[in-house]
């Protein structure tokens, strides 16, 4: 009824290879770009901007980044906050040496900067599989916020050892600091988020992605049939990382605008993404919108919640969203492991048959 | 003999005891791990969970005292009594028993024959879930834990390496119990797994899991009792640490530490856990007095796991690890 291929012919070979194959798809995927483009900029307040939606966005883009790594690529990696750090301050760096390059250039080249960070601390991952690459990623975690806690250079030699955001802007329109109009921050999350996700789907679709999810579902029989293994493997921490860079870089000068390292990119950040991950589903670009949106909201939620409406105090409802959190996260793997991405293609399965099922 | 020589022992010393602690975390891994693959996020947790129940316990804490004077408006805070501390012991055994229980009920008995990312994600969730339980029980603002053991200069060892050096050494007692503690508890579990029927029982499940099923051995008991004794190497853990910092969440990080100490001796091998505790303790406490101060401090939060990742790029099964076989 709602969802259906039926009739859907398809003529030419660009036709049959594009994105979203079933008409169904391709529309309420044109729908989705034209409210987040078109709609949602007009009527976006400050609150909404801060609570949910660029946290979402940010956090969508990290999601993304470290699904490719574990996802499809099947390396387990506890990194990403370190990475997250390596692109907030390769930005700050950049925005403060060369104020009057635009900001796009500025995200685009700290993500760089990332992935070459996450190239380098990928390298292991030739000789070290499975947990003990887990842990040899929390090497970079670690060694990542020490290095930007104690190298003055990196925060400039300022006092607190804070790193602040300057007022930068994108065609006059002013994007970071505390002046930024909600919108025009918003916008600029969205289009890097965009940005990300067409270049993830299509990198998974294409030869790239295929020979991760074979170095992923399994590595020698992959490096038999003639998968580069230092190729793939590479390639996937590079790609990562730069999201991943990109995401931090964005989380700090668009979204905090003043960073601590070691509470805003510690291991819990690693974490929060890698929950993000699985919670949405491991390999599907979806399941990182997903995963991000459940992440983000559920805190909210249970703060107005337990706060608001029951009137406890905000440090129960801390420890209670980790009860949650936690309790969470072990339903999921025990009754569906694949994330939300799996309920949701189940349930397009479901549609397409609906209301005549045979 | 130089002065530096003589601090370089020193802190030596004080590596080889800190390492015996980290072993002590690293040890509750290796258990899980050889018995049902299972790489458990969660021993930290439970090192903090066990320290937290002990105090309240020994306090005489109401659990989620504030939860329910949040919800019914009462006050009430302690029942007004102090339990003694074995007493309090057995009592806190007796909860991871009983967690241990819970968790092969409720989490892993769900999970059987899932992949191991899988089981660890799990243990993650577990860890998460924990934590928060133990904070809404017993509050989460730092507590002293004091079961009796001696803290404090050693002033025996000080005297007698005054004598010899002309420097006394700084050795904290409760290292020293720490560590004779640590030893007595590998000593018990070796004997255990090795002489008793359900030692042998364990042993045969990490072998095999079908073979084991074959010949009558129940996994399911099997895993509880892997995760009770888990949980007690847990409880040991949580009351030095305790003991030594306050019982804080900083505890639940020792099992971060512990991990490079796992993958320098590798996931089964419990003579590993032990080496590499000392290597790593020993290593930082080391790396940190001489490169240290040349490159601003606080080494010690990434030298383990630095060290680590070198080290598997060379040997990627650890020190004393099984020897990895990968067939197509």
């Amino acid at each position: 009824m709602f969802y259906r291929e039926a009739g859907d012919f398809k003529t030419s070979y660009t036709a049959d290879s594009q994105t979203f194959p079933i008409k169904f798809d391709r529309y309420r995927y044109y729908v989705v770009l034209a409210v987040a483009f078109g709609i949602i900029p007009f009527i976006i307040n400050d609150y909404w901007a801060n609570a949910l939606l660029l946290p979402f966005l940010i956090y969508a883009i990290a999601a993304i980044g470290l699904n490719i790594l574990v996802g499809y690529c099947g390396q387990v990696s506890l990194g990403t906050g370190g990475f997250m750090a390596v692109g907030a301050y390769a930005c700050y760096k950049l925005m403060t040496a060369f104020p009057d390059v635009s900001m796009f250039i500025h995200v685009l080249l700290a993500g760089g900067i990332t992935a070459i960070v996450g190239v380098l601390f990928g390298l292991p991952s030739l000789r070290i599989k499975g947990f003990y690459l887990a842990v040899a990623t929390l090497a970079a975690q670690f060694f990542l916020v020490w290095l930007f806690n104690r190298v003055p250079w990196f925060y400039n030699y300022s006092a607190s050892g804070q790193i602040n955001a300057p007022e930068r802007d994108v065609f006059g329109i002013i994007i970071t600091g505390p002046n930024a109009p909600a919108w025009a921050t918003y916008l600029f999350c969205l289009i890097f988020l965009s940005f990300c996700a067409i270049i993830a789907r299509n990198l998974t679709r294409g030869t790239t992605g295929r020979t991760w999810m074979a170095i992923r579902d399994m590595d020698i029989a992959a490096e038999i049939i003639g998968v580069n293994p230092l190729k793939a493997k590479l390639t996937a921490f590079a790609v990562s990382s730069f999201f991943v860079g990109i995401a931090g870089a964005l989380f700090f000068a668009v979204y905090l605008g003043a960073v601590e390292v070691g509470e805003v990119f510690g291991i819990q950040k690693s974490f929060l993404v890698l929950f993000m991950v699985i919670i949405g589903g491991l390999g599907s670009i979806f399941g990182s919108f997903a995963g991000a949106a459940f992440l983000v909201l559920l805190p909210v939620v249970l703060k107005v919640v337990g706060v608001d409406v029951l009137g406890w105090p905000t440090d129960i409802v801390a420890h209670l969203q980790l009860v949650i959190v936690g309790a969470l996260i072990i339903t999921f793997l025990i009754l569906e492991p694949h994330g939300l991405a799996q309920l949701w293609r189940v349930a397009k399965e479901k549609l397409r048959l609906w209301p005549f099922p045979h | 003999m130089p002065e530096q020589l003589v601090f370089a022992m020193e802190v030596i010393l004080n590596g080889l005891m800190a390492g015996v602690l980290y072993a002590l975390v690293a040890l509750g891994f290796v258990l899980i791990y050889k018995a049902s693959g299972i790489f458990n996020y969660a021993q930290g947790v439970m090192a903090l969970f066990a320290a937290m129940t002990l105090v309240g316990i020994m306090n005489g804490q109401v659990p989620f005292a504030h939860l329910i004077n949040a919800t019914f408006g009462t006050h009430i805070h302690y029942f007004g009594w102090n339990v003694p501390a074995l007493f309090a012991i057995i009592l806190t055994m007796g909860v991871m028993v009983l967690l241990a229980w819970c968790v092969q009920r409720f989490v892993m008995r769900h999970l059987v024959g899932q992949e191991p990312i899988i089981l660890f994600m799990a243990t993650i969730g577990l860890a998460y879930f924990l934590e928060g339980v133990a904070d809404l029980m017993w509050g989460s603002e730092i507590k002293k834990l004091d079961v009796g053991l001696p803290q404090g200069i050693n002033l025996w060892l000080d005297e007698t390496t005054f004598n010899i050096f002309d420097y006394g050494f700084f050795i904290d007692n409760l290292d020293i119990v720490a560590t004779i503690i640590a030893a007595l508890l590998v000593a018990a579990l070796v004997a255990f797994s090795q002489y008793t029927k359900q030692g042998r029982a364990m042993r045969a499940v990490a072998d095999d899991h079908q073979a084991a099923l074959s010949v009558g051995i129940s996994l399911n008991f099997i895993w509880v009792m892997v995760w009770s004794v888990a949980g007690f190497v847990a409880l040991v853990a949580g009351i030095m640490w305790g003991t030594k910092s306050g019982v804080q969440f900083s505890l639940s990080l020792i099992a971060l530490k512990a991990l490079p100490v796992l993958m320098l001796g590798g996931f089964t091998s419990i003579p590993g856990a032990i080496v590499g505790g000392l290597i790593i303790g020993v290593g930082e406490k080391l790396f940190e007095f001489a490169i240290g101060p040349l490159v601003g401090g606080a080494t010690e939060n990434w030298f383990a796991y630095v060290l680590a990742l070198i080290f598997l790029v060379f040997r990627p099964q650890g020190l004393f690890g099984e020897k990895i076989i990968e067939r197509v």
